[in-house]
């Protein structure tokens, strides 16, 4: 109470601005750094236009069930279910499209109710009767892992409908064709998003700087643009003398703006991190505790559904074995990514990065030859160092 | 044991020389000096943040040899801990604020949990069982060695932690806050068995916030102040004020403890009418008995009563059915009747809880002062859904100067804040849903005199702006200092009502005993 209040409303510079971004910066940075490693120890072969387009399709269902994950572990739960969900759902698929000849676009959004049913159904017991996620989520592992094999009757089922397979091996139509081979397109899409993302933070920082508040240094600020703008156009560039963006991409990357834009910005996703970051006190708060985390568990389920219609799509086949340890994968990739297994801390973008750099790794040591034991082994230990870092950096 | 020096000019069975620790750039202690002598009750005090705390761990070795400049002697002595057992090796006990008991054990287990009696490495049952018995018949606790800690009260687990401090053969015990959450009469027990203790022969350290009960027991008074000793009082040598011991707290006189107000009180706005509400466990017990009460625009009515009295019950039974089960009544507010059915509700209808426990149901600790301001009411610092995050962070700067919150800015870990600028962060929360009605819980729970005296005046800024304001405290002299309006529950029920100016501690504490002794 001897404190003068003026002397309180001193500008406050970059405070907040890097408490929020500066893990951010970090996990991009060690992404980088392993894109690197990896160029360098495999001559080149990484960033091959080939190799690039076939990281994204490997990890893209990885990428999509993280964006729900992340929203899981950040209320304080966890689910073990998605791989054999994904799975599951990639059979129920099969037998619609395959079987009983059902049009793929009905087939497919009754994959997806299924999913986001199969979700109400666990977070129901976990919002509303307080059952541990663990229990129930591993409970509904073997639940639909069995379901799965039982719709399979142990066989595959496959292939699926043309047209339905685009939607993992399918790329965007070229609006220039040229002889060379080069997608065009895509470029200039990719060229696009890189512009526009680039708009839209100069965009945030003048808003910042018209009502003085916080900002980034600017010299820090233009060159992370540039180097932003330089990793996505090249990106779009190694991509474009393949053959061009595939459909998947641009399902990703609708999502992950999405998702990035509900958590950060909304009321309810804010709530979602209230949840988890103190439960007790959000529902003191007049926040629906239970309600959120229902709603997080079916959302779950829808995107594990497309995450199996895709994966479904990509194989062109219902195997038994599909979906098998993908919840590991994508666990990892949040907790990777920098989200606390405590709740409420965790950042869509980061599991994104997080999924990338399992990714990357799986496809780097897969080129240099390192076994499959081996590989299992590393990316246990990168797992582990990644969380270990973390705790240290916010014990400081 | 040796034996206690009770002789004229007792010995110090402690020195603290020269005490200096810094954490990183923030130095927390410099160059203290605190002397103890055998045999006597020495309270330490000062504000939040002045360093008893960081004394006490350099002292009890969670801050190792080495970690600080200065020394210590015990015994004359000189003492290098290197962790806490080396310190409770030679009888020296500290007892947390926050208890460190395990809730699903026994008591017994809590008391010999670190080294039980054992034969050949099995626990001796009995004789656990036994010494328990006679630790709990030295603090005076009639409890059975094996009822289960969570079945007991605070009070009575801060007995336990003490026989346990005692199984350890004490020499030096330190309370950190040990009445902070205890009622009163739990309190003066407390305090008569510090004594029992002093004739015994064992010393206390005592680190308090309450004045009062520093002036009831201790003998010797240490104030410190930003991280130095400001002096020593002897309470032998003539009466030690209590203003006295705030002005040297502080630096500042202080004209009184609570701001004043000149109440301007208008019509009734919050009315509630034959509130029940039953324990959500113990479905039989009804906890709120059929109360009613009433509260005027620019009113502050305090709510008076033992612990378990069922005050912070129906305070969070009102606010959207928070606790118990099968609730009824009707609540009016404006005299009209609102739906309070859920939180988010009681919130729309002009009500705002401020939690007693604001570490684990006020705050979200990982998160920023902006991101808590804004918890409860979101849509006002949003359009359709999109949280605006330059409006949200120039509310929670409003606030911040508003309310005096002492941080480095909005951004900082609301974790990392003191008791008071904590408490202060909670209030914003709700001052932010703009209620008509506030009912405060406990506000001033263990936090410094000064920001005490900046809740009350935010409390009287309230009133003044035509709320009604209901504060719930166990701190008797505060509801006399800051309310219209006392009323006094028991059992859950209403057994008395003292307008402010009559009020006094007695006449609250007979409206208690009233009925206690018409119960027996």
């Amino acid at each position: 109470m001897s404190t003068p209040s003026n002397t309180i409303a001193a500008p406050q510079r970059s405070a907040g601005f890097w408490k929020d971004n500066l893990r951010e910066y970090g996990m991009m940075m060690s992404l980088l750094a392993i894109v690197l490693f990896f160029y360098f120890a495999t001559d080149g072969v990484v960033l091959k236009p080939l190799n690039v387009t076939n990281i994204i399709l490997q990890n893209s269902y990885i990428v999509i069930m993280a964006l729900g994950m992340l929203m899981v572990i950040v209320t304080g739960h966890i689910d073990l279910s998605v791989g054999s969900v994904a799975g599951f759902i990639g059979a129920v698929a099969a037998m619609l499209m395959v079987q009983y000849d059902m049009n793929f676009v009905v087939a497919a959004i009754l994959c997806l109710a299924l999913g986001g049913l199969i979700g109400a159904m666990q977070g129901f017991w976990v919002a509303y009767f307080k059952i541990p996620s663990f229990i129930v989520t591993l409970a509904g592992m073997l639940v639909f892992r069995g379901l799965m094999i039982a719709v399979l009757s142990g066989r595959s089922i496959g292939p699926f409908d043309p047209t339905f397979q685009k939607l993992s091996s399918g790329y965007i139509p070229e609006l220039f064709p040229s002889e060379s081979g080069f997608y065009l397109t895509s470029l200039i899409l990719g060229l696009a998003l890189a512009g526009l993302l680039v708009w839209q933070n100069f965009k945030a920082r003048a808003r910042r700087v018209s009502h003085d508040v916080e900002t980034e240094p600017f010299g820090f600020f233009v060159g992370k643009n540039l180097l932003m703008f330089a990793i996505v156009g090249y990106i779009a560039y190694l991509i474009a003398a393949h053959r061009g963006m595939p459909n998947v991409l641009i399902i990703m990357a609708l999502l992950i703006a999405a998702y990035a834009f509900f958590t950060n910005r909304t009321i309810f996703g804010r709530q979602i991190y209230a949840v988890g970051g103190n439960e007790k006190a959000a529902a003191l708060s007049g926040i629906k505790t239970a309600r959120l985390t229902f709603f997080t568990f079916v959302n779950m389920g829808v995107l594990a559904a497309l995450a199996g219609l895709v994966f479904a799509a990509r194989l062109n086949t219902a195997t038994p074995k599909a979906g098998l340890g993908f919840e590991l994968d994508v666990i990892a990739a949040c907790f990777i990514g920098g989200a606390s297994a405590y709740g409420g801390v965790g950042k869509v973008t980061g599991a994104v990065i997080g999924a990338f750099i399992m990714g990357v790794m799986n496809n780097g040591m897969s080129i240099l030859g390192i076994g499959i034991d081996y590989q299992q082994v590393i990316k246990g230990l990168v797992l582990l160092g990644a969380v270990c870092v973390d705790v240290y950096n916010q014990r400081r | 044991m040796l034996a206690p020096a009770v002789s004229a000019e007792q010995l110090p069975i402690l020195e603290m020389r020269g005490i200096s620790k810094s954490f990183g750039a923030v130095k927390a202690l410099s160059d203290v000096s605190f002397t103890v002598r055998e045999g006597e009750i020495h309270a330490l005090v000062g504000e939040n943040g002045a360093g008893k705390s960081t004394l006490m761990k350099v002292l009890s070795g969670v801050y190792p040899h080495g970690s600080y400049e200065g020394s210590i002697l015990y015994d004359g002595q000189e003492r290098r801990f290197h962790d806490i057992n080396d310190s409770e090796d030679i009888g020296i006990i500290i007892i947390h604020q926050e208890l460190a008991l395990i809730p699903l054990m026994s008591i017994a287990e809590n008391i010999f949990l670190s080294n039980p009696p054992s034969r050949f490495g099995v626990i001796d049952r009995s004789a656990v069982h036994e010494r328990t018995k006679a630790l709990l018949a030295k603090v005076g606790l009639d409890e059975a060695p094996d009822t289960l800690i969570t079945n007991i009260g605070v009070g009575k687990q801060q007995l336990v932690e003490i026989a346990k401090a005692l199984s350890k053969d004490v020499r030096l015990l330190i309370l950190d806050e040990p009445t902070a959450s205890l009622n009163e009469r739990d309190s003066a027990a407390l305090l008569e068995l510090l004594k029992e203790f002093r004739n015994q022969g064992i010393t206390s350290i005592l680190i308090s916030h309450k004045l009062n009960e520093i002036s009831a027991v201790a003998d010797r008074i240490t104030v410190l102040r930003d991280g130095q000793t400001v002096g020593t009082l002897d309470c032998h040598e003539g009466v030690v004020e209590e203003d006295e011991i705030i002005r040297r707290m502080v630096d500042r006189d202080m004209e009184s403890r609570y701001p004043k107000r000149t109440p301007k009180i208008g019509d009734v706005i919050f009315e509630v009418e034959n509130w029940s509400v039953y324990h959500p466990q113990h479905s039989e017990r009804q906890v709120v008995k059929n109360v009613s009460m009433q509260v005027k625009a620019g009113e502050v009515v305090g709510i008076s009563g033992l612990m378990g009295a069922g005050r912070t019950e129906f305070a969070m039974s009102v606010f959207g059915r928070s606790w118990g089960r099968d609730i009824s009544g009707t609540v009016r507010v404006h005299g009209k009747d609102v739906d309070l059915s859920d939180v988010h509700r009681a919130i729309k209808a002009g009500l705002a809880y401020v939690t007693e426990d604001r570490k684990h149901l006020g705050l979200i600790l990982p998160e920023d002062i902006r991101k808590n301001v804004s918890l409860a009411h979101l849509g006002g610092v949003s359009t359709r859904g999109v949280i605006d995050d330059i409006q949200e962070m120039k509310v929670a700067q409003e606030f911040r100067n508003r309310m005096r919150i002492r941080s480095h800015n909005v951004y900082q870990e609301t974790g990392k804040l003191s008791g008071g600028n904590q408490q202060k962060v909670v209030l914003s929360k709700w001052l932010f849903t703009n209620p008509d009605v506030l009912i405060l819980d406990e506000p001033t729970r263990g936090i410094d005199v000064g920001a005490k005296y900046e809740i009350y005046s935010i409390i009287n800024e309230l009133a003044d702006a035509g709320k009604a304001v209901i504060v719930i405290s166990s701190e008797m002299p505060e509801l006399i200092g800051i309310c219209d309006r006392i009323m006094v529950m028991h059992e859950g029920e209403f057994v008395g009502e003292v307008a402010g100016e009559e009020a006094t501690q007695e006449n609250i504490m007979r409206a208690i005993m009233r009925r206690k002794v018409r119960e027996e």
